[in-house]
């Protein structure tokens, strides 16, 4: 299983979840990891890398010859008024909830080879929320949502599925930012008003990649009835 | 320089692989007349796909070049380096080439 964006927040959750599931995990981030078990391989990289990222799968091609889930974790966030967004601001989110995801997406369904596999991206709440003041984010996010449905019809004749989850906030460094006022106007929209929980997301991540779900691809589940 | 044989090698090797998974009469010659994609083609698009990766997968692997074939150049070119087997084995050559002098 390779996870993206794995030292930190939703990831980190993910890659201790399923190490304890028995999968060899390797995730990757620009900083270290301090995830220490055994069955966990971390790289230092920049998920826009495509390089990088293509000496990073090689590696995993080499150690296990074949990928069965591949969660594409990584991103960052901004909130600003559209007025206040700087273009550098614009292009990193691009970059790194978009592009990494196509450019992962890409090189990891080559590992799958053929037989099965399972492509799990994060979105967000903030797409179908339409949030102002994450014109750039939500948009990057929305990339993603239809990069998913798309990769869905272009991988099934590969038996790869490409699904996506898209939580409410949940308590990570992504969301530090925001202030308590603005995230209770957010809870206030969902159909459950309380923050998301790692294992709400990892709820999610299971359903998508068991086996029985080779039936389920192209789907979008939001977490908190939004 | 890389030894067009050696490259050529590596193609018809990628294509045992694919053909393992084929039906006879879909299966691809290794010859490098052999049609890629388009009227006389034997194989669909996903084989293709396949055999293109299971290409990058050994230049890697018996070369340690990273490749990617489907680069901006090879999709824009008007002869695309895909049409035929030996279409592919020049491009290759000629981008392992350049990978080697950068």
């Amino acid at each position: 299983m390779v996870i993206t964006g794995s030292s930190r927040g939703i990831g980190r959750h993910l890659a201790e979840r399923f190490t304890d599931q028995g999968f060899h995990v390797y995730g990757c981030s620009r900083s270290g990891s301090e995830l220490t078990v055994k069955d966990y391989t971390h790289f230092r990289l920049d998920v826009t890398d495509e390089e990088a990222v293509r000496a990073m799968l090689t590696s995993v091609r080499k150690r296990e010859e074949r990928l069965d889930v591949l969660i594409n974790n990584a991103g960052c966030a901004s909130m600003n008024h559209a007025l206040l967004t700087p273009l550098k601001t614009i292009q990193r989110l691009m970059d790194v909830n978009y592009t990494a995801t196509f450019l992962f997406s890409r090189e990891g369904v080559k590992l799958m080879k053929r037989d099965s596999g399972r492509i799990v991206n994060l979105v967000s709440v903030a797409v179908p929320l339409k949030l102002e003041g994450e014109a750039a984010y939500a948009s990057s996010k929305a990339a993603v949502i239809t990069l998913t449905q798309i990769l869905a019809r272009e991988f099934a004749d590969m038996n790869v599925t490409v699904n996506a989850i898209g939580p409410t906030p949940v308590d990570t460094d992504l969301i530090s930012g925001v202030s308590r006022e603005k995230l209770q106007k957010l809870l206030d929209r969902q159909a459950i008003k309380r923050m998301g929980r790692f294992e709400d997301v990892s709820n999610v991540v299971d359903f998508f990649i068991r086996p029985e779900s080779d039936f389920i691809t192209g789907q979008v589940i939001y977490l908190g009835g939004v | 320089m890389i030894d067009e044989n050696v490259i050529r090698d590596i193609i018809f090797d990628a294509v045992d692989e694919i053909n393992q998974g084929l039906e006879a009469d879909e299966r691809l010659e290794k010859t490098e007349e052999a049609i890629l994609y388009g009227k006389g083609s034997r194989i669909d698009s996903l084989s293709l796909v396949n055999l293109i990766v299971a290409v990058e997968e050994r230049l890697q692997d018996k070369l340690e070049v990273s490749v990617n074939l489907a680069d901006e150049r090879a999709m824009s070119q008007e002869r695309s380096p895909f049409k035929t087997l030996g279409r592919l084995k020049n491009y290759t050559v000629a981008l392992i080439a350049e990978i080697l002098n950068e």
